[in-house]
């Protein structure tokens, strides 16, 4: 399988990013190279092979059911490009 | 440069308890060390005032008797742990003054052990590299260079690229890395120091920057092996944080080594002699395996059939697991945000994304996103993870015949900044050694096997089965010992 410059850019759709033609075209055979060398795998017999889920066996635990916010709003905000009022700011949404 | 910064963490204990010096001069050398290497461009972020103070407080305690196993000792700490109020960026753009208001569980370990911070490390973009060359804040330089008289600036490796710089240079006596597919020890390989990276889930990846989750493993990076099994011992540990963390006790590995390797079985893998690879590579591989006979161990040729399907697994499993973790850079919650005039809340992710990644994570997103997308999702992702069964059932096959696995870290020597930038897939290849254990999960360490003919450092690999970092370490102190290898780079920052 290859990809296309419409199929890069449907991918980068997908993944929001703004990459422009030049990026896009650029991309195009890195990409194709990448996934052409990781379709030798379709040499491996796999038949009956369960996908690996957990690399060292372990057990999920459970943690007690109890609501907690982390009361940690402030250190949470800290960060963020825009906080207003206790909440994330971002563009407007609905028009 | 003070004679300080030339010793080891355990010449660091055993003087500073003795009372030879102080932690305050300890933290004072590396702070000048720290300032003086600064060409290498190790350090992203130099917090000296940290080190002194975790210094004072060990003067203190030393006063008291109430030592800790770290005190008195200054680390440097990968750029991709949180860590509280000093700049925890990955290396990347989309996180530029980012101040986190929690600590990393693996390095508040390191500080409740007694250890101060000399600063964050440098580091590939999102630990994605092989040669440093990928962080926003330029390449590391290896403080090592080639003896052909030219004067070619070289890799430290990657993607703990400063952190290796940092103690090949007695920028710090230790360090802490990640390694992901290789980036704790082809860096170690490439500028002459140890490094370990545990059994996936013996160190908490709770405030680690989180690039592929299912293979990434913190571990410690020093100048000898007895240096990683205190620093490893200190690092690791339950943490019920992070879902994967394993709840064993930390065993006792410093007290626990011995270089008397008697009884023991190492496998060489047939499939790791390919093509290509310098001779140079092979014969420090021979000589590794001189070494582990001569204490005492027996030698077994095994086989591992999928390794050459090592590394196209991994660069599926680990762009799309990249994919995902990376979707939380958004310009919502931290870091950078571009809003493109007049632009609606998707315009503002993706511009945001777009200016905030380098090439090589916007390369990796991308796979990883095509990768998991509707319709391929079976024939990249869910292959790629059968494929991940095999190799680690290789792994339990051989371990059947052998207690330990020896090979070659990297295929080449450091190599010149630049070299390899213009070609991901000839920068991918470089931790095929590495990769495989990684896909398995299992402890493996990096040891200095001696010098190539151009001057240059040369790891040797070991791999243990899983929660044996024991015997990984027993053996790598065992070559150690024997390799004698004492080489430093000759100063010129």
């Amino acid at each position: 399988m290859s990809v296309n410059a419409d199929q890069v850019r449907h991918v980068a759709r997908l993944a929001r990013l703004a990459l422009g033609n030049d990026e896009i075209d650029r991309m195009v055979p890195e990409l194709n190279n990448i996934l052409g060398w990781v379709e030798q795998l379709g040499e491996v017999d796999t038949d009956g092979v369960e996908p690996l889920t957990a690399v060292i066996e372990n057990h999920l635990r459970l943690r007690d059911d109890v609501v907690n916010d982390g009361n940690v709003r402030d250190d949470i905000l800290e960060n963020a490009p825009d906080a207003q009022h206790g909440f994330f700011a971002v563009p407007k949404v609905i028009e | 440069m003070s004679e300080l910064t030339l010793k080891t963490i355990t010449e660091l204990r055993e003087g500073f308890r003795g009372g030879d010096f102080s932690a305050r001069e300890i933290a004072e050398a590396f702070n000048a060390a720290v300032v003086a290497g600064r060409q290498l461009n190790a350090y992203t972020v130099e917090t000296p005032e940290l080190a002194l103070e975790a210094a004072d407080a060990a003067d203190r305690d030393r006063t008291t008797n109430s030592l800790k196993p770290l005190s008195g000792i200054p680390l440097g700490i990968k750029d991709l742990f949180a860590t509280v109020g000093v700049d925890s960026t990955s290396g990347s753009n989309i996180l530029k003054g980012f101040k986190p208001t929690y600590e990393s569980t693996v390095s508040g370990n390191l500080k409740a052990a007694g250890a101060g911070m000399l600063g964050k490390l440098n580091m590939d973009e999102f630990a994605m590299g092989s040669s440093n060359e990928t962080s926003a804040y330029g390449p590391v330089m290896s403080p090592w260079k080639r003896n052909d008289g030219g004067n070619a600036a070289l890799t430290p490796g990657g993607s703990s690229g400063g952190s290796a710089a940092a103690v090949s240079a007695g920028l710090a006596p230790g360090v802490t890395g990640t390694d992901t597919g290789g980036s704790i020890r082809q860096p170690a390989a490439f500028t002459g120091i140890s490094g370990i990276k545990p059994t996936y889930g013996r160190c908490s990846r709770w405030g680690i920057v989180a690039f592929a989750s299912s293979l990434d493993q913190a571990g410690p990076m020093a100048r000898t092996v007895r240096d990683c099994a205190i620093m490893l011992e200190a690092m690791a540990g339950f943490d019920p944080k992070d879902a994967t963390s394993l709840n064993l006790p930390v065993p006792q590995w410093e007290a626990g080594l011995t270089t008397d390797l008697r009884g023991k079985k190492v496998g060489i893998p047939k499939e790791y002699r390919i093509d290509g690879v310098p001779d140079e590579i092979n014969a420090i591989w021979d000589q590794g395996i001189e070494w582990l006979k001569d204490a005492g161990a027996e030698v077994v040729q095994i086989s591992l059939p999928h390794t050459k399907y090592a590394l196209p697994t991994y660069y599926i499993i680990a762009p799309a697991e990249a994919s995902s973790n990376l979707a939380r850079y958004d310009g919502v919650r931290y870091g950078l945000r571009d809003t493109p005039e007049g632009g609606n809340l998707d315009a503002m992710y993706a511009a945001t994304r777009a200016a905030g990644f380098g090439a090589e994570v916007k390369r990796r997103i991308m796979i990883g996103t095509y990768v998991l997308s509707a319709g391929f999702y079976d024939a990249y992702f869910t292959k790629a993870q059968k494929v991940r069964t095999l190799i680690k059932r290789d792994f339990a096959e051989a371990f059947k015949q052998c207690d330990l696995i020896l090979t070659p870290t990297a295929p080449s020597a450091a190599f010149g900044l630049n070299e390899k930038m213009a070609d991901p897939l000839a920068m991918y290849l470089n931790d095929v050694f590495a990769v495989p254990a990684s896909l398995a999960g299992l402890p493996a360490m990096s040891v200095p096997g001696g010098l190539d003919s151009q001057g240059l450092p040369l790891g040797i690999h070991l791999i243990g089965r899983e929660l044996d970092e024991q015997g990984v370490l027993n053996a790598g102190l065992a070559i150690e010992e024997r390799a004698g290898f004492t080489h430093r780079p000759k100063r010129w920052w």
